[in-house]
């Protein structure tokens, strides 16, 4: 074929600020096919697993993603709680439940705000990027991070939710809603964003099935499947709520799909709230057995994966780790195909491909460094302070 | 029994079902009947492959799929070993898209081969500058690490 054509995307993605390469082959505007390059930044967490103890590993895994850094940690304890055959403290449970849960909603909220970027609608990011500073707010109160909550152990949770923190959280999930409510309607009832979005980038049911997507990009190819709600974990058995599926495959359902869990998930952290049990945050874990687990959650973006297997020792003999991008990057070849190269960075965009922003900042005045790491961090630990101080 | 689990042992008679609890099975197979297991797991029950583990033991290379049943939550585990001077599985990919990136990653970290794989090159390792002789996720591979060194 004489007419075609390569349009690399990447090594550096020029908007998603992440490397990954995307090689568009096109002919004339369509994209005919499409080669993907990852590895650019591997950096072993298998490999690098086996030398820690399990104290240790819930911290190495919570790092393989700023987003969603609390569903590693998570499918990782629940893992090694499979292999000791315990159940969390009921407390607890309901704790790593809420701190899941808020974690979905400003992870969805980002992509949201992404996805208006990506089509040139920057006020719909800027709002969205807005309302999800509460929901980091509420984390920073809570855990005294904005990311990595180190929330998780086996058996539990590592920090509980004060009796006056829970008006705090009630009062920043109303905003949340009422803005994920108006945004929701802002967007979906938008002509030029239906336009932009409905019938782009498809990815069909079977399409789906066959690459064995997962989390809103499966959902929202009629895909019904959450393990939330498949197999239950924590507290998800124990509050109502429901999973929105939608048919269309397209680049506007997976947008649809997000905005209505992220509803969800309020109704999951207030039923948690409200129904929260006393008691301990944790039972004691004295050893890991020898044996195997598997630990399974719905991040943000999909099902996360973790395999242990354990020889008795304090040391993992093997760690598997699956991050729900690995399973729907990979669908982005037939989701490009046949679209024109305008319409390939949305889809890419789409499935959420995740990476990581916790670097928070770095101050310079007159080209010299104006606070240390200590300083920046002593600045922190006073605005969480503030934070907590503050009352509704 | 399960429907599933049952299937399996009809279909494979070696099979050896470890129940871990009731939400985990393992069952080990020989390597020969992996591709039988794994379509009638996928095609007959619905499975979704959720991702594979290699891992090397003593006694070879002991590859595993992680199935899950989404309907009831129940993850069905195949294990399958392969001896370490032929460390050769029949290749789920050109069937099963799922299984592609996945069995190049073992390709490149664990040095397995998957015959009948459509595009077995590194996933994950460099172009350019890795050994591709070596192997990270080998017992043998030289792990320089000081704090262990000391």
């Amino acid at each position: 074929m004489s007419s075609r054509r390569v349009i690399p995307i990447g090594p550096y993605h020029p908007l998603q600020e992440e490397p990954e390469f995307f090689k568009l082959i096109v002919e004339g505007e369509t994209v005919v096919d499409m080669e993907i390059n990852l590895g650019y930044n591997h950096r072993g967490h298998e490999f690098l697993s086996p030398e820690l103890t399990y104290d240790q590993i819930p911290f190495l895994v919570e790092r393989i993603c700023g987003i969603c850094s609390n569903s590693h940690p998570l499918a990782c304890v629940l893992a090694l709680e499979d292999i000791c055959g315990i159940k969390p403290a009921p407390r607890g449970a309901y704790i790593r439940t809420i701190i899941h849960e808020l974690e979905r909603i400003h992870s969805h909220l980002l992509w949201v705000g992404l996805a208006g970027h990506f089509i040139g609608y920057n006020t719909v990011w800027m709002w969205a990027w807005r309302y999800r500073e509460h929901i980091l707010e509420v984390f920073e109160m809570i855990t005294g991070n904005r990311n990595h909550y180190a929330a998780n152990k086996p058996g539990g949770a590592r920090r509980d939710i004060l009796p006056e923190q829970v008006p705090q959280i009630l009062a920043a999930l109303d905003v949340a809603e009422k803005k994920t409510v108006m945004l929701t309607n802002a967007v979906l009832d938008d002509p030029v964003i239906r336009v932009r979005l409905e019938r782009v980038g498809v990815l069909t049911r079977e399409q789906a099935i066959a690459y064995a997507v997962v989390g809103p990009t499966a959902r929202a190819s009629g895909v019904d499947i959450d393990v939330r709600r498949d197999d239950p974990h924590d507290a998800y058995a124990e509050v109502p709520w429901s999973v929105p599926v939608l048919p269309g495959g397209d680049v506007f359902a997976k947008a649809k799909v997000r905005l209505l869990e992220t509803l969800e998930s309020i109704k999951i952290i207030r039923a948690c709230l409200r129904e929260m049990p006393d008691g301990p945050i944790q039972v004691r874990v004295e050893e890991i057995p020898p044996g195997e687990g598997i630990g399974h959650t719905e991040a943000p973006r999909g099902e996360v994966f973790h395999y242990l297997r354990s020889d008795g020792s304090n040391r993992p003999l093997r760690h598997k780790i699956r991050a729900p991008s690995y399973m729907n990057i990979a669908s982005n070849v037939l989701a490009v195909k046949g679209g024109s190269i305008a319409d390939a960075a949305l889809t890419l965009a789409a499935v959420d491909p995740c990476y990581c922003c916790t670097e928070r900042m770095a101050a310079f005045e007159d080209g010299k460094l104006k606070y240390s790491g200590r300083e920046l961090l002593k600045l922190s630990w006073a605005k969480t302070e503030r934070l907590r101080e503050r009352r509704p | 029994m399960r429907q599933a689990e049952a299937g399996l042992r009809e279909l494979i008679l070696e099979a050896e079902v470890y129940e871990h609890n009731p939400q985990r099975l393992y069952i080990r197979i020989p390597r020969e009947r992996l591709t039988a297991a794994a379509q009638y797991l996928h095609r007959e029950c619905g499975m979704r492959l959720a991702t594979c583990t290699g891992i090397d033991t003593r006694e070879g290379f002991e590859v595993l799929y992680h199935f899950s049943e989404d309907k009831t939550g129940i993850m069905y585990t195949l294990k399958v070993l392969a001896p370490k001077d032929d460390p050769r599985i029949e290749s789920q990919a050109p069937w099963l898209p799922a299984a592609d990136w996945i069995e190049r990653e073992m390709h490149e970290l664990l040095g397995m081969d998957f015959p009948g794989h459509p595009n077995l090159i590194p996933l994950l390792t460099s172009d350019t500058d890795w050994d591709k002789s070596k192997y990270p996720l080998r017992r043998d591979f030289e792990r320089r690490n000081e704090a262990h060194e000391q």
